[in-house]
């Protein structure tokens, strides 16, 4: 028999049009996915029993989550479909399932992951007191279930998330303390041509920041963070404005993020290389333009290969299914493959634009008080993380999470795998792609100690 | 005190869940994570005395959620959807040893 067995990791965009496109063609793909319905965490569906329109949830793009949302239903009974469940490893050619306590090997002839991605997180002090949360975090509690992380938040970080969420709580009626922008005006406006790669995106995010203005919002630009201060609950968030001048501005919420990063443990696991990229100061998975990846018929798709939004998700997913299917000898159109790559083509031209506009602010880690939790898993601060440096001459990230255990916790560096390796660069003084990356290990997420395994 | 505030859909069928022997009223549908923090201001104590958490990323990556049931079933409360008559620890995690 021929080989067809493809597995999807992710339900979002772009596992939706990967599936899609696999099913046209007569396949019958596993789609797995952590969450418990569709839609990933940009189109993540609410509850059945909430009766918010897709316009309350989704805005500008409601019409596109609802078209994610039909295409995933209409080949729901041609797929095979594993909500809330985890692919924890992938071992040479069998992907490795935990759903509830019981595990699953999956042997599958073709792979594409489409894995998303993660808030990207700087630390300051503070950033562990109960009432801060991920942007992306902030979002979810209000389209997910209706509700504010606060009474009364403030959103603090940069990235096209940070206006929009804002906006968001401000809409459904939230009080919106204040948006700090560690970004200046200026970053913004020298970014603006390749912004306008995509200007239907550029004006969007022009209208949440004039929305904001008209409901009296205020928003600062150029900030530099002090600290979230607070004993057992947040108190006020403590910055320096873009005149020097030191201020605190009182919450109970903080919204915290500085745009995403890719979630590439899976790649990792199934051996894919790695590169730095300098637009994302990361080590991402290399992939052609169709999202093949350097090991046979493994594929990205979407955000797990690199912060391109949505829309681009869409059509990685499409692309990365066509590609699989030629490697798997199933004829396809070239013509859909050129479209494909045609209509993607100015993604990154923008993703460029939104770094410059909203760049990762790395500087930070070297200002970073040694006392400063790096590590929330493990309590790790970046005091410890420098000691490993200077004191045991960790050369790289691996090393040093060895001897200091930052990574080494339940996120397996998730949230504190970028900054920690901006703090032990810093430390050593070397380009931060000499620290390398952290190495991906299985199981991706902890797994419960009753775990049945397969057979 | 509440960290949580509600802002739509509240016209739910209440479900009554136990936190460390308290009851808590919630709504169905919410998850574990929005019934206790409409409650109360934070979701659990650290490991490593640094005080309270909450959750951060409620997105199942950071897993800073974690509660446990009443018979030691550890859940990530931002992706476990609440049930009627759940009984959750949140202190005092039940594999610490105690001090001798």
């Amino acid at each position: 028999m021929a080989a067809r067995s493809v597995l999807i990791v992710g339900a979002g965009p772009a596992g939706t049009r990967a599936a899609e496109r696999l099913v046209a063609a007569g396949l019958r793909p596993v789609v797995v996915d952590e969450a418990a319905a569709n839609g990933g965490q940009i189109y993540r569906r609410q509850p059945p029993s909430f009766r918010r329109a897709a316009e309350a949830l989704y805005g500008f793009e409601a019409a596109k989550a609802r078209a994610v949302h039909a295409g995933f239903e209409a080949i729901r009974d041609r797929i095979d479909y594993r909500p809330q469940t985890l692919v924890w490893h992938l071992w040479e050619g069998e992907a490795h399932l935990l759903c509830g306590e019981q595990s699953e090997q999956l042997r599958y002839d073709a792979l594409i992951l489409a894995t998303g991605a993660t808030d990207r997180i700087m630390p300051l002090p503070g950033w562990t007191l109960p009432g801060v949360f991920s942007l992306g975090g902030a979002q979810i509690a209000l389209k997910a279930q209706a509700c504010a992380i606060g009474a009364r938040t403030v959103f603090f970080g940069s990235g096209p998330l940070l206006t929009l969420v804002a906006y968001q709580y401000a809409k459904a009626g939230a009080e919106v303390a204040a948006v700090l922008d560690t970004s200046p005006l200026a970053n913004v406006l020298r970014a603006m041509p390749l912004l306008a790669a995509r200007p239907g995106m550029l004006a969007k995010g022009l209208f949440y920041t004039a929305e904001l203005r008209r409901r009296g919002v205020r928003i600062v630009r150029g900030i530099t963070p002090i600290a979230i201060d607070g004993d057992d609950a947040v108190a006020s968030v403590h910055f320096r404005n873009g005149s020097g001048n030191e201020e605190k501005i009182a919450c109970d919420a903080v919204g915290l993020g500085y745009g995403l990063r890719s979630e590439t443990q899976l790649a990792d696991l199934a051996r894919c290389d790695f590169a730095f990229d300098e637009t994302a100061r990361q080590f991402l998975p290399v992939t052609d333009a169709d999202g093949r990846t350097s090991v046979p018929r493994v594929y990205l798709a979407g955000d797990g290969a690199r912060i391109l939004g949505a829309d681009a998700a869409e059509l990685a997913g499409r692309l990365a299914a066509c590609a699989a299917l030629g490697d798997l000898g199933i004829a396809v159109g070239e013509e859909e493959m050129a479209g494909l790559r045609r209509a993607l083509a100015p993604m990154d031209r923008f993703r460029r634009g939104l770094e410059g506009a909203f760049p990762w602010p790395a500087h930070f880690a070297a200002a970073l008080s040694d006392d400063a939790i790096v590590c929330r898993c493990e309590c790790i601060t970046a005091g410890e993380l420098r000691a490993v440096a200077r004191d045991k001459g960790a050369p790289e990230l691996n090393r040093a999470k060895a001897f200091s255990r930052l990574g080494m916790g339940r996120c397996q560096g998730r949230m504190c795998g970028l900054a920690g390796a901006e703090v032990l660069a810093d430390a050593l003084g070397v380009p931060l792609a000499e620290v390398g990356r952290l190495r991906g290990q299985g199981p991706v997420k902890p797994l419960p100690v009753t775990t049945v395994l397969a057979e | 005190m509440a960290l949580f505030r509600r802002l739509a859909e509240t016209d739910r069928p209440p479900v009554r869940l136990e936190i460390d022997g308290v009851a808590m009223d919630a709504l169905a549908g919410d998850t574990l994570q929005v019934a206790i923090l409409t409650n109360a201001s934070s979701l659990r104590e650290s490991e490593f005395g640094d005080g309270m958490r909450a959750g951060f990323c409620l997105m199942a990556a950071c897993q800073d959620c974690w509660v446990w049931t009443t018979s030691g079933e550890r859940l990530r409360a931002c992706s476990t959807e609440v049930a009627d008559g759940m009984r959750i620890v949140t202190r005092g995690a039940p594999w610490r040893l105690e001090a001798s």
